[in-house]
């Protein structure tokens, strides 16, 4: 798709809700953002750099915990606490990938996992409760939209959201378009012609691992100023892998792919709980295996096979 | 002391069981590559068909034989269904059937057999404690168990034709074929006996731990661990790291940093193994060819 054509992507989805979404449907949209950022931090590191994370929740929980504090104890408005995560993020990512990265994906795989199941119990840790707020979580007020604007909080919310969604995706595409990005998958690829070039392995493993964690961790905050509360058993093993899930499904070293997983992550259990009241996840466990075999790549696979065929691609005459 | 030595027996009682499931990930990850995130979801699941049979009235052993089979079956028939027609598609869809394979068994049996906890029967007698009080009954009883399975597994891989084959099949599967061994078959096999071996944990750790749906999501982070520190390319350091692991995970829960912070030991010792000794106690250190 050409760069006009993604522009009126971008204002279509940003006018499209306002005008006619409801406030549940908005709520639902904003997710789709929020997971979609999340899923891409993932897919740099799993899908273009080929490693293995299983704890992506422990990010985006990092992310949201410092938002709802720095805005619960220390009135730091909603937006200014968007880069503190981010960095803080970011430290933590490159302190976890450290010992981790210079080793096999199974073992980051491992690790991260861990970490995904411990999130939780540190969350609820007593000796931190007088920030975290212990069992209960934090509650958040939603932001008023600025400069008196004629919209409602949920709009503001969404808006706001889409449009660090929107910068997220830029700069990740065009991370991934560049030397950086060409180094990545030249490690997932062939690690050992990659050192041999002059990477530096380890070090790009872990700044990938790094600015993985700061998009999830910046996810984590928009999804914190969505919900308006934060709770340690939100963030457990089943946040992480609804994230993986998001990832397969969408298609691994795709921009487009993490939109695809984050529409499946947040529509399909809703669908799954419709079919079956008495086991919606195994109908969603059908449902993904399906997907897997239907599109073994994710749907980023399928959208590459259908772009020739699509108008904007056809040749002319 | 008395309360150390408790804590080490008992440590050792529920290291067996995790030594049993870090074992059957170890089987799968050396066969395939790959690590079996539903492994915890399909012993929980046998272990509620073997609750079934008993409270269909049949006896305790008849009940586990029959549990053992049916897992086997069950194991078999995932890698041929599932697994099978995926070998040659990314690692990640075969990691997403995982994954989905984990929310199947969870929600069914949850719809079929309830979220609510049940206690489930130990064959080992409610008796008195055993050794001088640090043993329960049950405990010492599992960890018999656990000891006897895993000879048993040691000795089929070492010993006989078949567990040769298997061996090979995993090794090198190109070469293996060649000479004339069914590659697919033994992966089948392979799988089937790692779905076994798990439902053997899940029967003998749903006694202590009481049977709901979610019971395995713990035992298998410990496994996990387990299976690194005594080094995931080696089933004989798998097991003892799966040992080592309960007894650090009990001595630490009661004296270090206490129970609710108990699952981030896991953490704890998989970043230590990975910083200190990243092939694990008893690992063979891998180089690869260039």
């Amino acid at each position: 798709m050409s760069r006009t054509g993604i522009i009126i992507a971008c204002i279509l989805m940003a006018a499209v809700p306002y005008f006619f979404a409801s406030g549940y449907q908005l709520f639902q949209l904003t997710l789709v953002v929020t997971y979609a950022v999340a899923i891409l931090g993932l897919n740099l590191v799993t899908g273009y750099n080929g490693q293995v994370s299983l704890g992506h929740g422990a990010f985006y929980a990092v992310g949201a915990y410092t938002t709802a504090i720095l805005m619960d104890k220390f009135d730091v408005p909603y937006w200014a606490t968007l880069p503190i995560s981010a960095a803080v993020c970011a430290g933590f990512g490159f302190l976890i990938g450290l010992p981790a990265l210079r080793l096999g994906g199974l073992y980051l795989a491992l690790t991260t996992f861990a970490l995904a199941v411990a999130v939780p119990q540190l969350l609820k840790y007593r000796l931190f409760e007088d920030y975290t707020g212990g069992v209960q979580g934090i509650v958040i007020l939603k932001p008023d939209p600025p400069f008196g604007l004629p919209m409602t909080g949920d709009q503001w919310v969404f808006l706001f959201t889409l449009l660090v969604g929107i910068v997220c995706f830029v700069l990740s595409a065009n991370l991934v378009k560049g030397r950086i990005g060409r180094a990545m998958m030249a490690i997932r690829d062939q690690p050992l012609a990659a050192e041999a070039m002059g990477i530096d392995i380890a070090m790009l493993k872990t700044r990938t691992f790094a600015v993985s964690a700061l998009m999830t961790g910046i996810a984590g905050s928009l999804g914190a100023i969505a919900v308006q509360f934060v709770a340690p058993d939100a963030f457990g093993v089943p946040l992480s892998l609804t994230f993986f899930v998001g990832f397969v499904v969408g298609g691994g070293a795709s921009i487009v792919g993490p939109i695809f997983g984050a529409i499946f992550v947040e529509f399909i259990p809703n669908i799954a709980d419709e079919i079956s009241k008495a086991a919606p996840g195994a109908v969603y466990g059908v449902l993904l295996i399906a997907l897997m075999f239907l599109a073994p790549g994710g749907c980023a696979s399928l959208v590459r096979k259908a772009a020739p065929y699509m108008p904007w691609n056809r040749k002319t005459g | 002391m008395d309360g150390v030595l408790h804590q080490v027996f008992s440590g050792i009682a529920s290291g067996g069981i995790y030594a049993s499931i870090a074992l059957a990930l170890v089987m799968i990850f050396t066969a395939t590559h790959h690590v079996n995130f539903a492994q915890g979801e399909m012993a929980m699941f046998s272990t509620y068909i073997a609750l079934t049979l008993i409270e269909a009235g049949v006896p305790y052993w008849g009940a586990f034989a029959i549990t053992i089979v049916f897992a086997m079956v069950v194991g078999t028939i995932v890698q041929k269904i599932l697994m099978e027609p995926l070998m040659n598609a990314p690692v990640l869809a075969s990691v997403g059937v995982f994954i989905g394979l984990l929310f199947i068994f969870n929600s069914v049996a949850g719809w079929i057999f309830t979220y609510t906890l049940k206690p489930f029967p130990t064959p080992f007698g409610e008796g008195g404690p055993l050794l001088g009080g640090f043993f329960s009954r049950h405990e010492l009883g599992s960890t018999a168990i656990t000891v006897v399975v895993l000879f048993s597994v040691w000795a089929f891989f070492r010993f006989t034709s078949l567990g040769l084959a298997m061996r090979a099949a995993a090794f090198n599967p190109v070469s293996s074929r060649l000479v004339g061994v069914p590659v697919a078959t033994m992966l089948a096999l392979g799988w089937g006996l790692a779905s076994g071996i798990g439902a053997i944990a899940g029967m003998m750790v749903a006694p202590i731990v009481f049977l709901d749906p979610n019971m395995m999501g713990g035992v298998l982070l410990y496994a996990f661990a387990g299976a690194l520190l005594g080094g995931i390319t080696n089933p004989l350091g798998a097991v003892l790291g799966g040992f080592l692991v309960g007894i650090i995970e009990n001595l630490g829960g009661a004296y270090i940093v206490g129970t609710e912070l108990k699952l981030s030991l896991a953490l704890i010792i998989i970043v230590a193994v990975l910083t200190l000794k990243p092939a694990g106690l008893f690992g063979k250190v891998l180089a690869s060819r260039v």
